[in-house]
């Protein structure tokens, strides 16, 4: 008997060890909007620096999982666990995880009244209160690391789509996420604009950030994702490692949604 | 064929032409005539039409100006200068410029709202100018007291111990936030009201009488013309903006009974004209102050017309928050900022900068309204107006003093619209 509970001791511990590796928890998640119940019983860990595709048909709850990961919608069952923080109506607890878990949009949601660079520093000055020299500095550090220093003036109604998005990237960056989500980072530009995007995400994932990346660029899922999730009707419907996924896809749903989208 | 070729496609020009004039319709006044005035039938009649109807303007009110009389003590007087000519009698304006400025404030302080206005303008230009030094926003903060005292006199003591519940209301606000937001907000609400209410009248006499400092008392009821327009418009204005955000915000809350309070606010006081709130102020409120207080009549107006103008703004104002898309909350709450910063330093500015027009608007509105005042006693440029014609020398003079009122009004609110149109631009960032 005390052998049992000293073993069970030992499990335990060894998952606060794992735990202490994992960056984002969620089990038994439910969502509804209203009466639709838009996520379904979602269970996921994101062990740190993973980088994970998330892809579905439209309406399939993809973008309104990753934005239950820094609240940006409410869950109504289960638990998410970011960075050891459990996310309730805690405000305190919200603007912890916020301020771990970088987020990029589809719409860039740059604000326009401000210059890149006051983009950029905003939340370094107001959040982390860093002085604004420094964070003036971290900012033009991370506008040359998205290749657009010259711009740190502009407004961004001057700037590109892929610019635009790019500096969202980096306005995220400042604030030295230890997370980063992405919804449909892509999906708002022309063509000859994604790659440049594409590009910025690759060297992150390089640098081994954590990334939970809601796209259909599935050529970056199998550069650097090293797990892909499909989703369908607010279900996680199959998750494999992108070779797997893509060559030897196991459920109907997932043949018919590749055939669709490399179809052509 | 490839000869022919050759020479339908090769070309080599060796004489450059020169520039030639380009004709005479094309160039010039001709041009600008024929482009503005008579590009077609009906827009050459519309032209005619027109250059008949300022013709006719100017042939019946020129001769009014050019003949105006401006040295004369009564009416008759310039009816005799004029000899039956039609001409305008200006000398009522020369006659009565200082009482459709000041009312009847004593002669001999006029410098105190002369100094009053002087400073207003030191005291706005921080808020309205971005290149005036920020420190000049002390002044600004300091200047509602400054003012109050300056125009209303008496000891130096009230208007101190009154800014002192601002004081105590952002003490109050930096200590308790930390422990609860909502506490911090709401005992640094009703903390100072109740500093008003029953310390600063106690505390003012005792200090005044161990320190007399002062000047002149003045009672308000010999406050009057352009003088109490301005106090009126501009305290309104300076507190319906602020007030109104709040409004507006509340409006949005999700606290239930902060939302049904600020929607029940708006709706009451949009719905009822504002001279039932001026009689209000002026008969009832009365009733309703503790018994043997003396509230001031122009603060209540002030107070009312604020209300007012508050009500309005922050309907325009959610206007402006409406129209700011979503993802600004969303990119706001995504780099951690809590609702106050975001508002603050994202929603506020982009939603403000949509409602300019609408802003401006209001404060127009509410300058013009103080016109209303003369309705409940208080003698506005329009009731000043009357006032002027009682006397036996002035009966029977309209329009000059109209003129002279109108165009002070004009002055006012054409400024005002000159400098939004300023700030729109100012703020333009969006490079369509």
């Amino acid at each position: 008997m005390s052998q049992a509970t000293s073993a069970e001791r030992a499990v335990d511990r060894s998952h606060m060890q794992v735990s202490d590796e994992i960056a984002i928890q969620i089990s038994g998640m439910n969502k509804w909007y209203g009466t639709f119940h838009v996520l379904r019983d979602i269970n996921m860990t994101v062990q740190r620096g993973e980088r994970i595709v998330i892809c579905g048909p439209s309406g399939s709850g993809k973008s309104t999982l990753i934005r239950c990961i820094n609240r940006l919608e409410e869950h109504q069952a289960g638990q998410i666990v970011v960075d050891g923080t459990e996310l309730t109506s805690d405000l305190k607890n919200i603007d912890k995880v916020r301020s771990e878990v970088g987020m990029v949009f589809q719409h860039f949601n740059l604000f326009p009244h401000l210059t890149i660079l006051e983009n950029l520093t905003l939340a370094p000055i107001w959040v982390r209160k860093t002085p604004k020299k420094d964070a003036e500095e971290v900012a033009m550090h991370y506008l040359h690391k998205v290749k657009i220093p010259e711009q740190a003036l502009k407004y961004p109604g001057q700037l590109s789509g892929g610019q635009q998005q790019r500096v969202a990237i980096a306005r995220s960056l400042c604030m030295k996420p230890r997370i980063m989500l992405f919804d449909e980072p892509t999906s708002a530009l022309d063509p000859e604009m994604i790659k440049e995007v594409l590009d910025t995400m690759i060297e992150l994932a390089e640098e081994g950030m954590t990334m939970l990346c809601v796209t259909h660029e599935m050529g970056f899922a199998q550069a650097v994702a090293n797990r892909v999730i499909f989703m369908d009707q607010g279900q996680i419907v199959e998750q494999n490692e992108p070779k797997e996924f893509f060559n030897n896809p196991k459920s109907e749903r997932t043949k018919l949604f590749l055939s669709q989208i490399l179809g052509h | 064929m490839s000869d022919t070729h050759s020479q339908t496609v090769s070309y080599v020009r060796d004489t450059m032409l020169a520039e030639k004039t380009p004709p005479v319709s094309q160039v010039g006044a001709v041009r600008w005539v024929r482009e503005n005035l008579f590009s077609g039938p009906l827009n050459s009649i519309l032209t005619i039409v027109g250059i008949l109807a300022v013709w006719f303007l100017v042939g019946h009110i020129g001769p009014w100006f050019l003949n105006a009389v401006w040295h004369a003590g009564s009416l008759s007087e310039c009816r005799e200068i004029l000899q039956g000519a039609t001409g305008a009698c200006f000398g009522v304006i020369k006659d009565r410029w200082h009482q459709l400025l000041f009312g009847f404030y004593p002669q001999d302080a006029y410098w105190r709202p002369t100094l009053t206005f002087v400073l207003l303008i030191v005291a706005v230009a921080p808020v309205l100018f971005d290149r005036v030094p920020r420190k000049m926003f002390w002044f600004s903060i300091l200047y509602p007291a400054l003012a109050f005292w300056l125009l209303w006199g008496g000891t130096i003591w009230f208007p101190v111990v009154a800014m002192l519940g601002f004081v105590i209301a952002v003490v109050i606000f930096r200590v308790l936030t930390p422990i609860s937001s909502l506490l911090g907000l709401i005992a640094s609400l009703v903390v100072p009201v109740m500093w008003w209410l029953f310390l600063t009248a106690p505390l003012a006499d005792s200090l005044s009488q161990a320190l007399p400092i002062g000047i002149a008392s003045i009672k308000s009821d010999q406050f009057g013309g352009f003088m109490i327009s301005i106090i009126i418009g501009v305290t309104g204005i300076a507190l319906s903006l602020p007030i109104g955000i709040l409004l507006a915000l509340g409006r949005k809350s999700d606290l239930l009974l902060v939302k049904w309070i600020c929607v029940g606010f708006i709706e009451f006081i949009r719905g009822v004209p504002l001279i039932t709130l001026l009689f209000t102020a002026s008969l009832l409120l009365n009733y309703f102050l503790p018994p043997g207080s003396n509230f001031d009549i122009v603060l209540r107006v002030v107070i009312m017309v604020t209300l007012f103008a508050a009500a309005y703004m922050a309907e325009v104002i959610r206007g402006g928050l409406a129209a700011l898309p979503r993802g600004q909350y969303e990119a706001a709450d995504a780099l951690g900022l809590d609702y106050w910063k975001a508002q603050r330093l994202i929603i506020m500015p982009q939603a403000l900068k949509i409602s300019i027009p609408g802003i401006v608007n209001t404060f127009i509105g509410l300058f013009k309204d103080t016109t209303l005042v003369v309705f409940i006693g208080i003698l506005d440029p329009i009731g000043l107006s009357n006032a002027i014609r009682a006397d036996s020398n002035w009966n029977g003079i309209y329009w000059e003093l109209f003129g002279f009122i109108a165009l002070m009004f004009f002055i006012f609110c054409f400024s005002m619209s000159r400098y939004s149109m300023y700030l729109e631009n100012k703020l333009k960032t969006d490079h369509r």
